[in-house]
């Protein structure tokens, strides 16, 4: 199967691997609004969402699960906003109205594109990763599109042409600001330190995962372990990034209605979530890329050295396959992702919103000038290291 | 009343970093998501009645299978939304009561009025009427909100009796020899 895919040609490979990633990146962020109705309802110690089921499958013996789990509620939400009226009110621009939605869209899928999300091994049992675009600039390309995805909420809230929309998309607007800064510059440790002298430089999130799957006692451990003040500045940073409590003060349900989304309803609204929850994907994705080892099961266990130790244990050739070894780690990069999206909402219903204040004073007088003291630190240190 | 000044210590540097209190509050709420649902899923789950619960005022028999009710219509009289209404009848031919008592022919209470207030179960003095247990009521038309005689009856069932006004009147009667 795998010489099959090979040999054709590179376009239709591209186009076949492109609606690979969508398969699995729609299906997984739609999930995720149902998962966070469902750990929402838990927390509160409700059971949330679990009676929709379409009449005609409820035959099926064990589809219980899947109706008590709100499978079908989500199918049934998502039709909802795709047969739903299209409000278009008098009062709003409508060219950007419109077209704040779709902006919101493109940057959170082409994200993904450069974001590896799996590797198996090739000829002579060397790591090749699989990704859309295995690119150099990898983390320059993730921020430069990403921070793009502001213009969405920037244009939504000008738009509507109405005033709650407007306080949110100014507030979110100054908060992405912010923190893309502290953002920035608490992942360039991770990079000076992935850059050894002698190597050609690189910005390519491969790369990291690659560092943290060396052998030997330094090199496999996570960057987590020897950059947590890097890993902690990047992890709040992501959640005021991707607009999530305790930082989403472009939406501010309680005191803006609904923030920059207020004017908007059906399939349009859903864009905006959907693109939110990509977000949140790929942004959990480069974190897991950067800190916690990318497609390696546990820390000290690389990939390559699984899968070898799996293959002398059961002495089965399967392991090696180069396809299922791609699925297993296609398998363990998303299971941390979805662990990390399960802390995203758990922290939502566990802290209340900042105030806008407490947002800038956040941003601005503690986290930048720690993720500055800590890339000086790091600079220092890693200099004397590889010296 | 005196005032207390209360002394408001500044924070620690902890506490300035949010952290533990962030921590500490997921703690708490991966605490919570570990707990059973409090909720009660309704139509499969359903609430246990406290006893004196008011809920829907129904008609009751006595143990004998006797109707208590006499229609002296004062329930239909003290209720305050009106949604009582009786049309008074006769006792059925050979109950052996039929010289003395009546019975309701028609008993219709409105569920869409009552207001579950009680006053009907309070004021009648055969204990023939009870709010029991039944708080779901539903119905597709004002007319089916309506609780017939024997819908009534049906809800109501029977209840244990400590009068037994019938036993009580014939015992009265016999050790009387005869008379009423």
């Amino acid at each position: 199967m795998a010489d099959f895919f090979f040999a054709l040609p590179r376009m239709v490979q591209a186009v076949i691997k492109g609606l690979a990633v969508i398969l699995v990146i729609f299906p997984i962020a739609a999930a995720c609004s149902m998962a966070e109705r469902k750990v929402s309802a838990w927390i509160q110690r409700r059971p949330g969402p679990n009676r929709a089921i379409p009449p005609f499958l409820t035959w099926v013996p064990g589809i219980r699960v899947l109706q008590r789990l709100g499978l079908f509620q989500l199918a049934a939400d998502g039709l909802k906003f795709v047969f739903k009226e299209e409000p278009l009110p008098n009062h709003v621009h409508k060219v950007y109205y419109t077209l704040a939605p779709v902006i919101a869209m493109v940057p959170a899928f082409t994200t993904v594109t450069v974001v590896p999300f799996g590797a198996y091994l090739g000829q002579a049992g060397a790591i090749v990763p699989l990704a859309l675009a295995n690119v150099d600039v990898g983390i320059l390309a993730v921020f430069a599109v990403a921070s793009l995805g502001i213009y969405s909420i920037i244009l939504a809230g000008w738009a509507s042409n109405s005033k709650y929309p407007f306080l949110g998309s100014i507030r979110g607007s100054a908060q992405l600001i912010s923190y893309e800064l502290s953002m920035t510059l608490a992942v360039l440790p991770v990079f000076l330190w992935v850059n050894e002298p002698g190597s050609v430089g690189s910005l390519s999130l491969t790369r990291v995962v690659e560092f943290q799957s060396r052998p030997g006692f330094w090199g496999g451990t996570w960057f987590l372990f020897t950059m947590p003040l890097s890993a902690f500045i990047f992890a709040i940073s992501l959640f005021a990034e991707t607009n999530r409590q305790p930082f989403d003060m472009p939406e501010s349900e309680a005191d803006l209605v609904g923030g920059f989304h207020t004017e908007y309803g059906a399939f349009k609204w859903s864009l905006f979530f959907v693109a939110e929850y990509a977000n949140m994907i790929v942004g959990s994705a480069v974190f897991v890329l950067l800190f916690l080892g990318g497609w390696n099961l546990l820390p000290w266990l690389p990939l390559a050295s699984l899968l070898e130790g799996l293959h002398h244990l059961t002495g089965s050739a399967l392991w090696i396959n180069p396809v299922v070894a791609g699925v297993i780690s296609i398998a363990i990069f998303i299971l941390k992702i979805l662990a990390i999206i399960f802390v995203f909402m758990w922290v939502r219903w566990t802290v209340p919103r900042f105030r806008y204040d407490q947002v800038m004073r956040i941003g601005w007088q503690k986290l930048l000038p720690l993720s500055i003291a800590n890339l000086i630190a790091y600079t220092v240190a890693i200099a004397l290291m590889q010296r | 009343m005196a005032v207390i000044q209360v002394q408001r210590k500044p924070l620690t540097f902890a506490e300035r970093t949010y952290l533990p209190q962030v921590l500490g509050g997921m703690m708490t709420t991966i605490k919570y998501l570990l707990r059973p649902a409090e909720t009660m899923e309704y139509p499969e789950e359903r609430p246990a009645i406290p006893p004196g619960y008011r809920g829907a005022p129904t008609l009751v028999k006595d143990p004998h299978g006797r109707e208590k009710c006499v229609s002296c219509q004062l329930c239909e009289f003290v209720c305050p939304p009106k949604a009582i209404r009786i049309t008074p009848g006769h006792v059925r031919e050979g109950a052996g009561v039929e010289h003395v008592e009546k019975a309701p022919q028609a008993f219709d209470i409105d569920m869409l009025r009552c207001i579950y207030c009680g006053l009907c179960e309070e004021v009648c003095p055969e204990e023939a009427i009870f709010l029991q247990n039944q708080y779901s009521m539903s119905g597709y038309s004002r007319t089916e909100m309506v609780n017939h005689k024997d819908k009534l009856y049906e809800m109501g069932g029977t209840l244990p009796d400590r009068h037994f006004k019938w036993d009580v009147k014939k015992a009265a009667e016999q050790s009387a020899g005869g008379h009423h």
